[in-house]
């Protein structure tokens, strides 16, 4: 019987900070995941940093509940700053 | 939802210039293409590299071996980012390898050619790069999200790809008459294959229009062979070397070049098995891959006892 490992998911740690899904990888442990991930998503500087995560941990939000999930914030629009009256001549505010 | 609806949600979703993503509902049809296509891309990013591995031993300074390394490193990590696309789509990887060996699955017929001399290799990065770089960057804009960011990936590591082929091209040009020979011979053996890789003519491709309509293509086959011929035309002239097309014409009109015609039956031919190379790539695939089983299979025990 043939194998082709374990699947993981790669993020790379970009430059302004924040870790970015890049694609993902077979491997049988962390170690070889953290290697393949390396020469696979970063053989030109495109970070500083990797995290690997087994792909089977990722839970993500159904696409038919997006709606549920994310319009009430739609009607919120007092949480931006935009909302609120400032009185005139106010200055850095 | 009934298959109607997720069919309606789906286009409306694609009309409007959104992603489809992996967990997103979307009709088999388009999952079925996809993985065809997605699958083909992945494996000819990785049969593409025998031909060029051909050469590595045989590179003709430390210089030219570090870039030739460097660029096959880069197909087999296209390879892999494809697979990682396609895998989205719910087949293992397992079932994609299998697919290429049964021969269910293709992969492009140009790496059925085989590369003869140095120049071939300035050749296939120069032409057969460039190509591949052109239809790559009309995917940059495919409807499927992961296939779409793969090949916004692909396309930033893709243009040393050409570059360094069509510096090999510049300097033999620049050599021997013998080099020179060498490189318009490289040359006359690969422009039509190149031209070929675009697939067949828009009016003999009547399965394009499922594509069209989700958005997969963006451009017809013929629009982006024009497009590569336009610009390798004028490429070829700065280095002179001769495009070995004698009804090739610049068209006012059309502001392109008319080009004589492909031939097709030679196409045909290769994608059929019978091109110089196709037993020859099969063969060396399966056989490394199977030779590496019992690596997976340590790697696989290593990590099973290290867990307990
Ligand atoms: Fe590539
Ligand atoms: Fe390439």
């Amino acid at each position: 019987m043939d194998t082709q490992l374990d699947l993981w998911e790669v993020f790379i740690q970009n430059k302004a900070g924040s870790y970015v899904h890049a694609g993902s990888v077979h491997a049988s442990d962390s170690q070889m995941a953290l290697q393949n991930a390396r020469d696979t998503y970063t053989r030109r500087q495109e970070g500083t940093s990797i995290w690997v995560i087994p792909a089977k941990y990722v839970v993500a939000s159904n696409p038919e509940d997006a709606e549920m999930f994310f319009d009430p914030a739609n009607d919120k629009i007092y949480r931006h700053p935009t909302f609120y009256v400032m009185p005139e001549g106010a200055k850095q505010i | 939802m009934n298959a109607t609806a997720i069919d309606n949600l789906f286009q409306q979703k694609i009309d409007l210039d959104l992603n489809i993503e992996p967990k997103d509902q979307m009709p088999e049809k388009y999952r079925l293409h996809l993985i065809r296509q997605i699958s083909q891309h992945a494996h000819s990013e990785v049969i593409g590299m025998q031909p060029e591995g051909n050469w590595i031993t045989r590179a003709p300074s430390l210089r030219a071996k570090q870039i030739l390394l460097a660029k096959i490193q880069d197909e087999g990590g296209h390879g892999l980012y494809l697979y990682s696309a396609c895998e989205t789509l719910g087949i293992s990887r397992e079932e994609l390898i299998d697919q290429l060996h049964t021969g269910k699955a293709k992969y492009s017929n140009i790496f059925n050619y085989p590369a003869l001399t140095w120049a071939d290799i300035g050749a296939i990065g120069w032409l057969v790069d460039g190509a591949a770089i052109v239809n790559q960057v009309s995917l940059q804009r495919t409807s499927y999200g992961p296939y779409a960011r793969g090949m916004v990936r692909i396309c930033k590591e893709e243009s040393f790809h050409q570059r360094q082929g069509y510096e090999i091209m510049a300097n033999m040009m620049k050599g021997t008459e013998a080099q020179r020979e060498m490189a318009q011979d490289a040359m006359n053996r690969w422009w039509w294959p190149s031209l070929m890789m675009f697939g067949p003519h828009d009016s003999d491709s009547p399965h394009s229009g499922d594509a069209f309509t989700w958005k997969i293509k963006r451009k017809s086959n013929d629009e982006l062979r024009q497009k590569f011929i336009d610009k390798t035309v004028q490429q070829a002239e700065v280095i002179g070397l001769t495009i070995p097309d004698d009804e090739l014409r610049w068209n006012e009109e059309k502001q392109g070049y008319d080009h004589g015609e492909i031939n097709w039956e030679e196409f045909k031919r290769v994608i059929n098995g019978n091109g110089p190379c196709n037993k020859q790539r099969m063969d060396h695939h399966k056989k490394y891959h199977a030779e590496g089983a019992w690596v997976r299979e340590a790697a696989a025990a290593y990590a099973k006892e290290n867990s307990k």
